[in-house]
């Protein structure tokens, strides 16, 4: 078993993320592990596991935690989240994690892509004319080609 | 029964037949769909970067339709599952509420009361119901053996969705299904997650989760699959293909919206629901129903 270097410690990051939505009940986990029973994403790749990752939150493992690939690969499916015996918001803990890593400067590359083009553009799949030609054969309403309200908020 | 037609951004680009089908299963059944020119995205996919901004789209999509004085139905499991949860949680939140407001005001807009947000499915299921949409039938699909997939967020967080629906055992798309007297198919694994979310993170990965699910349904022997959401869709349908190359097995399993199924018994022609835009071929399917 792999030692754990509890220099690499953060006291603070509980604290962070007991005081933000997702991260209040994260204390109260058991390892039951029904999270990782039911889990379609560990059944696949055995590095992914949310109890292993609220267990490393609590013991302040901030880097090892928000530079991982691993804390991506939540697909957000909240199995996890309606079964938790211990009402740990775990779905809603993965995204909290995800937007602390983002905000530390490390997410792959088809977020990034994906954040840009919505807030730039207001749809994931702007609608151009090509498609509001497609939509008109198949006898649906045009929609509009441009999201000036995205521009306003952001 | 009148709506504010959420769309979405997958629905209009990617998976009009879908729409198409939606559309005329509403039409017939009476439910009147408001079209809103103003709506964007419902800030599902950027929950995961930028949870500040998802809420805010979410917020002033609901606000739109809010001034429109209507609830809001969505054919999209993800954009009904983003933006009830934001409404629930503005309904609690008022500090959220105000930063939200703060922003919105760019736009001339202000939440107050958040509409009520459903699936159309879930429409169907609990307002319109089973003996109403019967009234319409006119086609029995006795002959067609359907697996149906839940899919996630048309469910879940079961607390923002009203537990309408049994999380552990869901039954309101069976029960739809069943109505035009197709064989339902059981199959393992069938709650799990179509693995759609994961795309932009690992295409392999997503593929592989598909994959079990792909699986697992054509060993069960259904002739076709049913689903509730688009995003699924571009899993099950737009990938299967290349999830077939890439793991070198075969599936050919046609994958129809529900509004496809219900559209079908109730006479509707082929194109009239879009069925030649589903990507794997549905004319064998449709053979054995003599369309």
């Amino acid at each position: 078993m792999e030692t754990i270097d509890l220099d690499r410690s953060d006291p603070d990051f509980l604290k962070e993320l007991i005081s933000q939505p997702g991260g209040e009940m994260i204390s109260a986990c058991f390892t039951c592990r029904s999270c990782v029973a039911g889990c379609p994403i560990s059944s696949i790749n055995k590095d992914f596991s949310p109890a292993k990752i609220i267990r490393m939150a609590l013991l302040g493992l901030k880097d090892d935690i928000l530079k991982s690939d691993f804390v991506w690969l939540c697909a957000t499916c909240y199995t996890c989240q309606e079964r938790c015996p211990q009402g740990v918001s775990i779905t809603d803990f993965m995204t909290l994690l995800k937007n602390m890593a983002i905000k530390e400067g490390h997410a792959p590359a088809g977020i990034r892509a994906q954040l840009k083009l919505v807030k730039g553009d207001g749809r994931i799949y702007p609608i151009d004319d090509f498609d509001n030609k497609k939509r008109n054969k198949a006898g649906l309403p045009l929609l509009p080609t441009a999201c000036d309200a995205i521009k306003e908020l952001f | 029964m009148k709506y504010a037609f959420f769309l979405g951004c997958t629905i209009p680009a990617r998976a009009r037949n879908y729409e198409l089908s939606a559309r005329k299963v509403a039409e017939k059944l009476g439910i009147e769909l408001i079209e809103i020119e103003r709506f964007m995205c419902c800030g599902f996919p950027i929950k995961g970067a930028d949870m500040a901004a998802s809420n805010l789209m979410a917020a002033y999509n609901l606000s739109l339709a809010q001034e429109k004085g209507l609830d809001i139905c969505s054919l999209c499991s993800s954009c009904a599952s983003a933006l009830a949860e934001v409404a629930h949680h503005l309904s609690w939140d008022e500090d959220e509420k105000a930063r939200i407001n703060e922003r919105l005001s760019a736009v001339g807009l202000e939440y107050k009361k958040g509409p009520r947000v459903r699936h159309f499915a879930r429409i169907l299921f609990e307002e319109v119901g089973a003996e109403e949409i019967k009234a319409y039938f006119q086609k029995e699909l006795s002959d067609l053996k359907i697996a149906v997939h839940y899919g996630c967020h048309y469910l879940k967080p079961s607390q923002i969705q009203d537990c309408f629906d049994e999380v552990e055992d869901p039954k309101s798309i069976d029960a739809l299904v069943a109505l035009t007297g197709a064989e339902l198919i059981d199959y393992q694994g069938k709650k799990k997650c179509c693995g759609g979310p994961l795309l932009p993170v690992d295409e392999n990965l997503a593929s592989s989760v598909t994959k079990e699910k792909l699986d697992a349904i054509s060993d069960a022997g259904a002739d076709a699959l049913c689903l509730v959401c688009p995003f699924c869709s571009v899993m099950f349908d737009g990938n299967q293909k290349s999830i077939e190359s890439e793991f070198a097995v075969e599936y050919k399993l046609p994958v129809l919206y529900l509004t496809q199924i219900l559209g079908l018994a109730m006479g509707f022609g082929r194109k009239e629901l879009g069925l030649n835009m589903n990507v794997v071929k549905t004319k064998e399917l449709t053979a054995k129903i003599g369309l």
